[in-house]
C-alpha cells in the first residue's frame, strides 16, 4: 500500500514541472487567450476595442471558459479519462502521492482535499472581508469620499458575490469533506476525482470574480438583477461566469456527498444512527444538487442576453425582467439554507461533547433539518413582496416563510435541550456554538419583521434585511465555521490551537460582530437603503459606530489568525488523539489521520453520542484505524 | 411545558425555577416593550398605511420580547446553573428526549405562527399595507374606485410623476394633497427601481413594462423622503428627493402653475400610458 515518494528526491525545478497548480494557471490563461481570439475571430473587428478596455462579452465569456479548460487540464482532471481512454484499468493513484505538493494539484484523498478547501475558502473570505472594511470606510461620512460611485458598486458586488458563492461551500467543502468519511466508516468520499473538481471549480471561480476589476467591475450586486445586469459593461461576465461555476462546484459536491452517505455508510450505521453533522449535510446536499441547476440555467440565459442578443429578460424582446428574480430566488433562497443549515448541524454536533450528554431529540433534529429543507423551496417570493408580482399570493409566501420558523425552532430546542442538567465544559467550539443560539435567534426573530408584509414594506431593501441575513450567515454560518475549526483542528492538522487566544478571539468577535449588526437593523427602520453610496446625515453617527465595530471585528480574524499559523507552525503542541474525549467515530482514529482511513471498516452497534450510559458504547472502542470492528 | 422531568439525583427545581423566572420577566418586559419601544418604530404616522405598519410592528417586537427571554434566559441559566465543576470529565444524564416537551413546543410554536401569519394576511389585505401589489390585485381598499391616480416613472437616475387627471401632465417632484386616496402607478423606463416614501410608509418596486399600483392614503400636510431602494446603476446612491403633501387647495393651485410652465414642452411628452417602451438598450456603468 504505502508508495515509494519519488518525487522528493528530484530537485525543485523538476517537481514544478507536471500536472500541478503552476501549470494549470500556464494552461489557464493560455485558455482564456485562445478563448478572447476566437471570440474576437466571431465577431469581427466591429465591437473589439473602447478605449483600451476589451468590451466584447463574447470573447471575454469565451477567454473565461476555455480558461477553465485549460487549467483543469493544467492540474491532470484529463489524465484519468484518456487513460480510460486508452483502456488502462481504473484507479486511484492520484491519492497515493505524498508531501506537501499533493496540495498544489488533483488529489482524491478526501483529508487533503478537505484541507485544500479550507484554506481557498480562507483566502477567498479574507478577499470579501477586505472589500466589507472598505465598503465600511466609505460609509463613515454622509457623502461620497473615498470611492467613486461605480467603484463602491464594485466593492458592494464582489463582497456580497464572494461571500454567497464562495462561502457556500465553507462548511462542506472543508468539513464535510474531511470528516464525513471518518464519522460513516468509509475509506473515501463515493467520487474523488469529483471531489477535487468541485475544490479547483470553485478557485478557478473565485479567480475569476477577482479579475471583474479588470473590466470596470459590476453594478448589480451579488444578485445580478436583469435588465442593469445586461446594460453592464464586460465586468459584469465575470460574474456571471463566477456564479455559473460555483453553481456547478455546489451541484457537484452534493451530489458527491449524498451518494457517500447514501452508499458508503459502515455497517450497523442506520440512519437514526447517523451522527447529527451527517444528517445537516445530507440536508445541505439536497439543496445543493436541486437548486444549484436553476442558478446554472438562469445565469446562462443571461450570458445569452448579453453576448447573443437573446431577450429572456428584456421586456423590448417580449421578455421579463420578474423571469429573472423568479429563478434567481428559486435557487437564492434555497442557497441562504445551504449558508445556514450546516451550521445547525455543526453546533448540533459540538453540544453533546461538551455538555457530555447525547443529543436530545435526535428524530426532531433531523426532522427539523428535513422540514427547513422542504420548506425553503416555498418561500423564495418573499423576496419580491413589494415587486407586484403575483400579489394575491403574498399571504402564502408569508405563512411559508413563517412556517420555516418550526423547524428552525426544533433545533432550537434539541440544542438548549442538550445543555440542560448536562456537565458543560467551555472550551472554544463550544462558546462559538453557544454564540450561535443567541445570533441566530435574533436573525430569525428579524426574519419574522420581513416575513409579514406591513413590516417588510419598509424594512425591504433597507439595512435591516441587510442586518437580518448578516445575523443569519455571518452570525449563524462564520460563528459555526470557526466552532468547527476549533473542534476539529486538532484532528485535521494534529496540532492545538492556542486556548487563550481562541476565547480572546472568540470575545472580541462575538461583541463586535453584535456591535456591528445590531445598529444596522435601526438604521434600516429609519430609512438608509441598502448599496447606497451616500445616507441621510442625520445617521452619521450610526454608521460610524458600525464602521469602527465592523473595523474590530475584522481585527478579530486576524487574531484567529495569528492563532492559526502561530499554533500550527511554531508553538506545535501536539495534539492528543481525542483532546475533547467525544465518543463519535472521527476522533477514535490516530492522528494524523491514515492515509486510508480504516484498516477495517468499524460496525456500528449503538446509538451517537452515547455520553453518560457506559453501557451501550455509541462506537465500538475502535483501535488505530479501527482495527477493533 | 412545565412537567419537566426533576433530575435523577433529586436536585433542585431547574424546570419550575427557569419557567417561573422566564414568565415573571416576560410578564414584565413585553408590556414595557409594547408600551414604549412599539409605538416608537418608524415609519411613523405619515400614512394610514404607515400607522398600520406601526401597528404590525409593535405586535411584532411584543411577541419576539417572551421568545428572546426565553433563549437568553436559557442559555445563562444553563451556562451558570450546569458548568462542570470537576477537573476529571464527568458525564451528564444520558436523557435522549421527551416527548411531552417536544409535543408541548411544537403546539407552541404552531399556533404562535399561524396567529402571526393570520394576523399578517389580515393588515395586509385590508389596505395593501403600502406595498406594490400589481397591475391587478384582487384585494384592493375600500373606495378605490375614488382614488386620486398618479404615476411614478423610474429612470437612471431619478423619478418623475405624472398626473393623468391633470392632463398627463408630469414633474420631477411630488406634490400629493392630504386626506386623500391616491393610486400609484409604479413603472420604470430602463432597470429595476424602487420607489420608497419613507415617511408615507411606501415601497414599490418600478419595472419596466409592469403597472405596479400602490394605494396609500395621505393624512396631514408633510414633506417626506424619497428613495430608491433597488439597486439600479451608477447613481443610485444619488437616487432621493423630497416630496410634499399639501392642502387640497394648495396643490389645485401648484398644478395649475406646474401646468402653466410646463406647457410648451407637454407636447412633445409620449401620451399618458400605464407602461412605457424602454430605451434601446444603453451601455451604462
Amino acid at each position: 500500500m504505502s508508495t515509494t515518494v519519488v518525487e522528493t528526491h528530484r530537485p525543485i525545478w523538476r517537481r514544478l514541472i507536471g500536472f500541478n497548480l503552476l501549470t494549470g494557471i500556464v494552461f489557464g490563461v493560455v485558455g482564456y487567450y485562445i478563448g478572447w481570439f476566437i471570440g474576437h475571430h466571431i465577431t469581427g473587428a466591429s465591437v473589439a476595442y473602447f478605449s483600451g478596455i476589451d468590451q466584447n462579452d463574447i470573447s471575454v465569456t469565451l477567454g473565461y471558459l476555455l480558461g477553465v479548460g485549460g487549467f483543469l487540464i493544467g492540474l491532470g482532471f484529463g489524465v484519468y479519462p484518456w487513460a480510460r481512454i486508452r483502456g488502462y484499468p481504473p484507479s486511484l493513484r492520484e491519492k497515493e502521492t505524498q508531501g506537501a505538493s499533493r496540495y498544489f494539484g488533483l488529489c482524491t484523498d478526501h483529508k487533503v482535499v478537505g484541507i485544500q478547501y479550507m484554506i481557498g475558502i480562507g483566502l477567498f473570505f479574507f478577499i470579501g472581508g477586505l472589500n466589507a472594511m472598505l465598503i465600511r470606510v466609505e460609509l463613515l461620512r454622509p457623502a461620497s469620499q473615498v470611492f467613486p460611485a461605480g467603484q463602491y458598486l464594485t466593492l458592494v458586488g464582489m463582497h456580497g458575490t464572494m461571500m454567497m458563492g464562495i462561502m457556500t461551500s465553507a462548511i462542506l467543502g472543508p468539513f464535510a469533506n474531511y470528516f464525513v468519511p471518518l464519522m460513516i466508516g468509509a475509506r473515501r468520499m463515493a467520487f474523488p476525482r469529483i471531489e477535487s473538481l468541485t475544490f479547483w471549480l470553485l478557485m478557478a471561480a473565485g479567480a475569476i470574480l477577482t479579475t471583474t476589476i479588470f473590466f470596470g467591475g459590476f453594478p448589480t450586486g451579488w444578485t445580478g438583477y436583469e435588465p442593469l445586469n445586461s446594460q453592464a459593461n464586460t465586468g459584469m461576465d465575470s460574474y456571471l461566469v463566477f456564479f455559473a461555476l460555483v453553481g456547478i462546484s455546489m451541484c457537484l459536491l452534493g451530489l458527491n456527498m449524498l451518494a457517500t452517505i447514501i452508499t458508503m455508510r459502515a455497517p450497523g450505521l442506520t440512519w437514526s444512527r447517523l451522527p447529527i453533522f451527517c444528517w445537516g449535510v445530507v440536508s445541505t446536499a439536497i439543496l445543493n444538487l436541486l437548486a444549484a441547476p436553476v442558478l446554472i440555467a438562469v445565469l446562462g440565459m443571461a450570458v445569452f442576453d448579453r453576448t447573443v442578443q437573446t431577450t429572456f429578460f428584456n421586456p423590448q424582446g417580449g421578455g421579463s425582467p420578474y423571469l429573472y428574480q423568479n429563478l434567481f430566488w428559486v435557487f437564492g433562497h434555497p442557497e441562504v439554507y445551504i449558508l445556514a443549515l450546516p451550521g445547525m448541524g455543526i453546533v448540533l454536533e459540538i453540544l453533546p461533547v461538551f455538555a457530555r450528554k447525547p443529543l436530545w431529540g435526535y428524530r426532531l433534529a433531523v426532522s427539523g433539518l428535513l422540514g427547513v429543507t422542504l420548506l425553503s423551496w416555498l418561500v423564495w417570493q418573499h423576496h419580491l413582496f413589494v415587486s407586484g408580482i403575483n400579489s394575491d399570493l403574498r399571504p402564502f409566501y408569508m405563512l411559508s416563510t413563517e412556517l420555516i420558523s418550526i423547524p428552525t425552532g426544533f433545533t432550537f430546542l434539541c440544542g438548549l435541550m442538550t445543555l440542560w442538567r448536562g456537565q458543560i465544559r467551555f472550551s472554544v467550539p463550544l462558546l462559538f456554538s453557544l454564540a450561535w443560539f443567541f445570533n441566530f435567534l435574533i436573525g430569525g426573530l428579524s426574519g419574522v419583521f420581513l416575513s409579514d408584509v406591513p413590516s417588510d414594506v419598509t424594512t425591504h431593501g433597507s439595512f435591516f434585511s441587510m442586518a437580518h441575513f448578516h445575523y443569519t450567515i455571518m452570525g449563524g454560518l462564520v460563528f459555526a465555521f470557526f466552532a468547527a475549526i476549533y473542534f476539529w483542528a486538532p484532528k485535521m492538522f494534529g496540532y492545538t490551537l492556542n486556548e487563550r487566544l481562541g476565547k480572546i478571539h472568540f470575545w472580541v468577535m462575538f461583541i463586535s460582530f453584535n456591535s456591528t449588526f445590531a445598529p444596522l437593523f435601526a438604521i434600516g427602520f429609519l430609512g438608509q437603503p441598502r448599496r447606497t453610496v451616500t445616507y441621510a446625515q442625520h445617521l452619521q453617527f450610526l454608521n460610524d459606530w458600525v464602521s469602527i465595530s465592523a473595523f474590530i471585528l475584522g481585527g478579530s480574524m486576524l487574531i484567529f489568525l495569528y492563532n492559526f499559523v502561530y499554533s500550527l507552525l511554531f508553538a506545535r503542541i501536539r495534539a492528543p488523539q481525542n483532546p475533547w474525549s467525544s465518543v463519535s467515530l472521527e476522533w477514535q482514529l490516530p492522528t494524523p489521520v491514515p492515509l486510508h482511513n480504516f484498516d477495517r471498516i468499524p460496525v456500528i452497534t449503538g446509538e451517537p453520542y452515547g455520553y453518560g450510559s457506559p453501557g451501550i458504547a455509541a462506537i465500538p472502542a475502535a483501535g488505530p484505524a479501527g482495527g477493533s470492528a | 411545558m412545565s412537567s419537566q422531568p426533576r433530575s435523577v439525583e433529586g436536585g433542585p427545581a431547574h424546570g419550575r425555577r427557569f419557567l417561573t423566572a422566564w414568565l415573571v420577566l416576560s410578564l414584565i418586559l413585553s408590556p414595557l416593550v409594547a408600551i414604549y419601544l412599539g409605538p416608537a418604530i418608524p415609519p411613523g404616522n405619515g400614512s394610514v398605511e404607515a400607522t398600520g405598519q406601526v401597528f404590525d410592528n409593535e405586535v411584532l417586537v411584543t411577541f419576539a420580547t417572551p421568545i428572546c427571554i426565553f433563549v437568553v434566559l436559557f442559555l445563562l441559566y444553563a451556562v451558570f446553573s450546569f458548568r462542570s465543576r470537576t477537573v476529571e470529565i464527568v458525564d451528564g444524564p444520558p436523557v435522549r428526549g421527551d416527548s411531552r416537551i417536544q409535543i408541548a413546543w411544537m403546539v407552541v410554536t404552531t399556533v404562535a405562527v399561524l396567529a402571526l401569519a393570520a394576523f399578517g394576511s389580515y393588515e395586509l389585505l385590508v389596505d395593501g399595507a403600502g406595498g406594490g401589489q400589481g397591475p391587478n390585485a384582487a384585494f384592493l381598499p375600500a373606495g378605490h374606485s375614488q382614488a386620486m391616480d398618479v404615476q411614478v416613472i423610474g429612470q437612471q437616475w431619478e423619478f418623475t410623476y405624472r398626473y393623468p387627471t391633470l392632463g398627463g401632465l408630469e414633474t420631477p417632484h411630488l406634490m400629493l394633497p392630504a386626506n386623500t386616496l391616491i393610486r400609484l402607478h409604479v413603472t420604470s423606463l430602463d432597470a429595476i427601481h424602487s420607489f420608497w416614501a419613507y415617511q408615507l410608509g411606501v415601497k414599490a418596486d418600478a419595472n419596466p413594462g409592469t403597472d405596479n399600483i400602490v394605494y396609500v392614503t395621505t393624512k396631514g400636510p408633510r414633506s417626506f423622503d424619497i428613495h430608491c431602494a433597488e439597486l439600479c446603476g451608477l447613481w443610485h446612491g444619488y437616487m432621493f428627493d423630497t416630496g410634499q403633501v399639501v392642502e387640497q387647495s394648495a396643490f389645485t393651485a401648484w398644478a395649475k402653475q406646474q401646468q402653466t410652465y410646463f406647457a410648451p414642452v407637454a407636447k412633445y411628452l409620449p401620451a399618458y400610458s400605464t407602461t412605457y417602451l424602454p430605451d434601446p438598450q444603453r451601455r451604462a456603468g
